[in-house]
């Protein structure tokens, strides 16, 4: 019986979302035929991350207003519902943005968010790729109103590549996903319940899977970030470009994104989509591995396709040059082969960018021993510079 | 022709008369206004002995904050690099070790960090964009030099004195900004 009725239900439900009508297959839930309409309708997520399955319906932040049930039953819904959770009805009504209910509860559940974040995106190194940031800059406030102590954690090493700050994570579950459908075998999960819960490796295991670095990027917020970009630049001052090289590992596509400051490979991440989500290469998601990610850190690794594209309004695409290729310097022609005189050379001065250390191929973060091994070159000031003329190693004595 | 502004003056091209070609009369007028600037209130100065006092709200020299404990309190976070429209502002991050943290305010500082003051527009976008409160625009200006290395300011240059290592000149740059309580 139940088989006859599924034979007769419709191949394709008609559901209109912010009053643009989409048909899709049943069974497919409101987020993704949002997502099919486009990046005007489809509401933020969080926690859903369609690539994963069971993802989804822990953050909020996707809440929509059922207008209209279905076309047998066109009640709305009394309460919001988590869009990534929801499956669509034929003739189903949705407001998204549309509805001022919808974002007066995203505000809401803005401020739940960032009760026990710490907003330390000065130190945090996803600030500038942060979803939680963008998600908090486009509904509601963008400073918090607890007052009260926020949630601390004993800090947690959980291995050489994965940085963990548990401060930050807003509880998405999605690294807990990956570890289980990506690699092979999950040494890490969630502990404890409610205030309490907290992303840990069980008995500090090491995190040393070969896939284990995915958790990076499914990670919305800065709670899981890599150890060997740690504090070496900010996202936006890096140059994202897409390449691709041949991986060992049968399981990894090899097509990532270098985040570049001149020829040095700061960072490798998977390629993202327009959702924020790993893009997917002949229907399958292009996750990379650990030997990719942490290892190939040098520009004659890899194969360099282009600039990535980046949207609009990310601050990651300010100062980018859209070309690659230098155009011919018609300089050396017409002064027939005389190089122009340097006034300066700023490295003779500057101490930043400084050619004989490469912060790149430094594992982990750099510290004061990295800058000291570097030769400080003592530069005679005037004195009659008003603030301050001593230098660093006055300080430590 | 029509004129394209009402301020054009015919020129007379008339020839001189007597009058005007004895020259002696315009000398005199000239020499009677360069002689009454002579009683006239001076509006130059006699700049390194004189100087004149500059206005709160001007955007000099950077400085870069220390706390009441003189930590550092610039985290590299590099929102001044990014809002400076004059790329003049570099740095480079550094973690904070166990035994440093009366060295720095956070987990993370700046263990390079230079402003290019002949790139430096004095605009204050950097001051404002900081979230930390470490950077600020002082009341006086980057002195001129021969050399361009000079105009290159790097950490030690920019740091505030250390309010407790150094009290004498903490107390002399913070000059006439210092709280009541400071002056006790």
């Amino acid at each position: 019986m139940s088989e006859e009725i599924k034979k007769e239900a419709p191949a394709k439900v008609k559901v209109t979302i912010d009053g643009i009508t989409i048909e899709v297959n049943p069974g497919t839930t409101i987020m993704d035929a949002a997502r099919m309409i486009g990046e005007e309708v489809a509401p933020p997520a969080m926690c859903y991350y369609s690539k994963l399955e069971d993802t989804g319906g822990k953050c909020r932040s996707c809440l929509v207003e059922v207008a209209a049930g279905s076309t047998a039953d066109p009640r709305p819904m009394p309460k919001l519902v988590a869009s990534c959770r929801t499956g669509v009805m034929d003739g189903m009504v949705v407001k998204n943005f549309s509805s001022e209910r919808v974002i007066d509860a995203r505000n809401g559940v803005v401020e739940f968010l960032l009760i026990n974040h710490p907003l330390d995106c000065p130190v945090c190194d996803q600030a500038g790729e942060c979803y939680l940031q963008d998600f908090t800059y486009n509904h509601g406030k963008e400073y918090s109103r607890y007052k009260f102590v926020k949630r601390t954690f004993i800090k947690e090493d959980i291995g050489p590549y994965i940085q963990l700050h548990m401060t930050r994570c807003i509880m998405c579950y999605r690294c807990v996903f990956v570890a289980d459908q990506i690699t092979e075998k999950r040494v890490h999960g969630i502990l404890d319940r409610g205030d309490r819960a907290a992303i840990s490796t069980y008995i500090s295991r090491a995190i040393d899977n070969d896939f284990s670095g995915n958790m990076i990027d499914v990670c919305p917020v800065g709670a899981l970030t890599d150890k060997t970009f740690r504090f070496k630049n900010r996202v936006w001052f890096t140059k994202p470009v897409d390449a691709h090289r041949n991986c060992e590992n049968p399981k990894c596509c090899g097509k990532a994104t270098l985040w570049l400051r001149g020829e040095e490979v700061y960072r490798v991440t998977s390629r993202r989509d327009k959702w924020g989500e790993v893009q997917s290469f002949d229907g399958k998601p292009g996750w990379i591995c650990n030997t990719c990610r942490f290892e190939k850190k040098k520009t004659s690794d890899w194969v360099v396709e282009g600039l990535t594209t980046i949207p609009r309004h990310s601050v990651i695409g300010a100062n980018k040059y859209k070309k690659l290729v230098v155009p011919n310097d018609p300089l050396q022609e017409v002064m027939k082969g005389v190089q122009p005189k340097l006034l300066m050379d700023i490295h003779s001065i500057s101490e930043v960018n400084n050619p004989a250390i490469d912060l790149s191929t430094i594992m982990g973060p750099s510290n004061s021993n990295d800058f000291k091994k570097a030769g400080q070159h003592e530069v005679p000031y005037d004195e009659t510079i008003q603030f301050g003329t001593r230098s660093d190693k006055e300080v430590e004595e | 022709m029509q004129a394209l502004t009402h301020r054009a003056k015919q020129v007379n091209r008339s020839p001189m008369n007597f009058w005007e070609r004895l020259y002696l009369p315009a000398i005199f007028q000239g020499m009677s206004i360069t002689l009454r600037h002579f009683f006239k209130r001076k509006v130059t100065y006699n700049f390194p002995e004189q100087q004149r006092s500059f206005s709160p709200v001007f955007r000099g020299l950077h400085i870069l904050n220390r706390d009441a404990e003189g930590r550092e309190n610039c985290t590299a976070c590099g929102l001044c690099a990014v809002a400076c429209p004059a790329e003049a502002i570099s740095m480079e991050a550094a973690e904070r070790q166990p035994g440093e943290e009366h060295l720095y305010r956070e987990e993370k500082y700046a263990a390079r960090y230079e402003i290019n003051m002949l790139r430096c527009i004095f605009c204050g976008l950097c001051e404002e964009a900081c979230p930390k409160d470490a950077i600020y625009l002082s009341e006086t200006f980057a002195p001129s030099d021969y050399e361009r290395k000079q105009f290159i300011y790097s950490k030690q240059d920019l740091l505030i004195p250390h309010p407790i290592n150094e009290p004498e000149e903490y107390k002399k740059a913070l000059g006439n900004r210092a709280k009541p309580e400071d002056k006790s």
